[in-house]
């Protein structure tokens, strides 16, 4: 075995439902990446790039085979100061970048709900965030990508150079090749800080007035859904909508956590925390009325990212997310999804709901399109569990919509291949060294 | 001293404490001069370090176990930044303690790395920043906790360490005989999750690069002359000075 790679049984993604063996290697220099794919190859081994481990259900892993975690390659490689367009390995995280680029007036252009994410991964996820309907997903801002393939060695990829391979690297699950680095076009910011507001909600249609009126003046904006609510109540939550302030100055957050979880919990202090959290928040709001404030951009874009580990909350057995998106005329699949989610009183107290704009990446597996996502927590109860995920897939299916790899550790194959009608000219463009456990699923 | 004054020679740069170190040092605005051995990669170094605010990186690319020119090798690389205020040693090999016991070229090579170039180096650093270093000059050298006392799974690597340890310690007597001249200051790491250590199983007590470089970058200012990495290591390491040997010899570590 060659000496790069080490044992590990400890790798888990960040559902921690999946315990497997991995070898692992983890390169701090781009010319240790090719060598690490061909050590691979005579272990007779497959591969897969990964990056912090913040997908939630088997797109991360390679049970028996090999990992190369690409989270140590982290350096900058330039940075235009005028254009505000950054170069950098792709194992740089998302905070590490934003501590960089926030001090000097650039921001990223979108941004998932946790910064602890890498470029590399965020562009194989092509992760949105709360701006999407103004932004896109991040492959909208990604200029150029270096990616280092087992059977071509390092190439470079923009939409006109090797347009069809790029295109599948967008969103391309680590299995087109390694990303070793990327050039993304960042945004200019003048504060670091945001306006919010926070809207209650009493149900469903009160949501969708709201994101309708919310989608051209507000950059930023998500619901929090309260899913213990059925009835008329169905749907009630908090709207937080934001638009960056005009001053403030340009502070960049610490990366000092307030908490930490030491230990495994259990998936019931998990919901108490997750009610008192939904609590305070519906009576915070309330007591501003149309709450308005300026807060930094930390917590509004990463509330979760004050508490390290939150994901061991809900205990040994782990967790699924479920995150689907159906089409602008699917209200009615959210209400239903909803209806569902309530009737089982399986889900995790707290919703994430939010409406995508049309804008499109070049992505072909890229999971956003224009229309509605819904994601909701589900502590891993077996056959329970499963059984209801069957049931939310039919209202998704029938709804022409889809669910997102970077949450998904079980959708069947015969979903994956319907809801994403490019796969098969993806699958052209794998490196045929590569598979994830989720790809070995959906692609049967 | 505030960084941007700063103008630091860094002994084994590509080292993931050295880099950690390096990026604090660069977003303060320092001069950084780099030795180490590959020249490609102390260039993705340097680039990275001048894009997060160094007033300026110099590469010198060579073997550290060639100790035939340090003097010279020393000024030149002080030379580049206009002089140098400040010498970090980062490098070493943890080596392979079973093979060392019974192949002695692996014993000769832990050695070689970790005492004996490292002292070389050392002691010219110490004659140039007393010499042309100037006000709040400084010395700091990683060494590892391993020195304190010479255990069987890591003998060969603690007694290189533990003798690069001593000797910093002189040099910080040494430099004490002077007051408002040069400091030194040994910094004595536990375990730490580098790709050195890669192969070793992790626990509670492993540190990242980055909480060293911490330790090093507060070194520069002040503390010393030995400084445990986590600040802990120094109370377990008393404890284990402290164990009687007829306890000692039944503890497997
Ligand atoms: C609290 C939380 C909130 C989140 N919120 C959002 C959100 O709002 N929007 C959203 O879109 N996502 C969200 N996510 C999901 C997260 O953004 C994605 O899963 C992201 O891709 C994780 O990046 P990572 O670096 O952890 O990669 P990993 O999870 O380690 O890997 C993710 C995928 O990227 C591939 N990959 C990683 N690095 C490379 C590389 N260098 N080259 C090629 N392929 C690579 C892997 O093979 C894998 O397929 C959230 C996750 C968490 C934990």
């Amino acid at each position: 075995m060659s000496t790069a790679y080490v044992n590990d049984d400890t790798r888990l993604s960040w559902g921690r439902v999946v315990r497997s063996h991995h070898l692992i290697a983890k390169p701090r220099f781009v010319d240790e990446i090719a060598p690490a794919l061909a050590d691979a190859s005579v272990m007779g081994l497959r591969a897969l790039p990964v990056g912090l481990g913040r997908s939630y259900g088997d797109s991360n892993l390679n049970p028996g085979g090999a990992l190369i975690d690409l989270s140590k390659l982290d350096r900058i490689v330039a940075f235009d100061t005028q254009n505000g367009v950054l170069r950098a390995d792709s194992g740089i995280s998302l905070s590490d970048i934003l501590r960089f680029s926030v001090p000097r007036g650039w921001f990223l252009p979108t941004t998932p709900g946790t910064r602890f994410v890498t470029l590399g991964g965020s562009i194989a996820n092509d992760v949105h965030g709360k701006n999407h309907h103004a932004a896109g997903s991040v492959g909208c801002s990604i200029r150029r990508v270096g990616l280092v393939r087992s059977d071509r060695g390092a190439l470079e990829l923009a939409s006109d150079i090797e347009p069809e391979l790029f295109a599948a690297t967008i969103g391309g699950l680590g299995l087109t090749g390694v990303i070793a680095w990327a050039e993304i076009q960042m945004v200019p910011i003048v504060s670091a800080y945001i306006e919010q507001e926070v809207l209650p909600f009493d149900d469903l249609d009160s949501f969708f007035d709201i994101a309708e009126a919310s989608q051209n003046t507000f950059e930023h904006t998500v619901a929090w859904i309260d899913c213990t609510a059925s009835g008329r109540h169905l749907g009630r939550g908090l709207f937080t909508r934001g638009n960056w302030a005009p001053e403030g100055g340009l502070d960049a957050h610490s990366d000092k956590l307030k908490l930490t979880m030491p230990v495994d919990g259990t998936p019931l202090a998990f919901n108490a925390l997750s009610l008192r959290v939904l609590n305070t928040m519906i009576r915070t709001a309330q007591s501003f009325k149309a709450a308005e404030s300026r807060v930094h951009y930390e917590p509004h874009l990463y509330p979760l990212d004050a508490i390290g580990a939150w994901n061991r909350l809900y205990g040994r057995a782990g967790f699924y997310q479920y995150q689907c998106i159906v089409p602008p005329d699917g209200r009615a699949a959210i209400a239903e999804l909803l209806c569902a989610i309530a009737d089982e009183g399986a889900g995790s107290v707290l919703g994430v709901l939010k409406s995508f704009g049309p804008k499109r990446s070049p992505g072909l597996l890229s999971f956003p399109m224009e229309g509605f996502t819904l994601a909701m927590d589900f502590c891993n109860a077996g056959a329970r569990t499963h059984a209801l995920f069957a049931r939310l897939d039919a209202i998704v299916r029938a709804a022409n919509g889809r669910l997102y790899a970077a949450k998904d550790g079980r959708m069947p194959a015969s979903m994956f291949q319907t809801s994403y009608p490019e796969w098969a000219r993806f699958a052209k463009q794998i490196d045929p060294l590569l598979t994830s456990a989720f790809w070995d699923r959906v692609s049967q | 001293m505030s960084g941007s004054n700063r103008r630091v020679i860094v002994l084994g740069a590509l080292s993931a404490m050295a880099e950690a170190t390096c990026r604090m040092l660069a977003e303060e605005g320092a001069q950084l001069a780099l030795l180490g051995r590959d020249a490609e990669r102390l260039d993705t170094v340097a680039r990275d370090l001048k894009t997060r605010g160094a007033a300026g990186v110099h590469v010198f690319a060579r073997d550290l176990l060639d100790t035939s020119d340090t003097p010279s090798a020393l000024q030149a690389a002080a030379d580049s930044m206009g002089g140098a205020n400040a010498v970090l040693i980062f490098y070493g090999v943890l080596g392979d303690q079973n093979r060392a016991e019974t192949d002695l070229e692996e014993a000769r090579r832990i050695i070689a790395v970790n005492f004996t170039s490292a002292a070389a180096w050392s002691l010219a650093s110490a004659d140039l920043l007393e010499r042309s270093g100037g006000d709040g000059a400084v010395l700091v050298g990683v060494s590892s906790v391993a020195g304190d006392r010479g255990r069987r799974s890591n003998y060969v690597y603690g007694a290189a360490k533990g003798g690069l340890s001593i000797l910093l310690q002189g040099i910080a007597h040494r430099f004490a005989a002077k007051p408002g001249g040069a400091r030194a200051v040994t910094v004595k790491a536990g375990f730490v999750d580098t790709p050195m250590t890669a192969h070793l199983k992790k626990g509670p007590l492993w540190a990242t690069p980055q909480q060293i470089a911490q330790v090093v970058r507060r070194a520069m200012d002040r503390g010393g002359p030995i400084l445990y990495a986590p600040w802990i290591w120094r109370w377990i390491m008393l404890a284990i000075r402290l164990i009687p040997d007829a306890v000692f010899k039944r503890v497997n570590i």
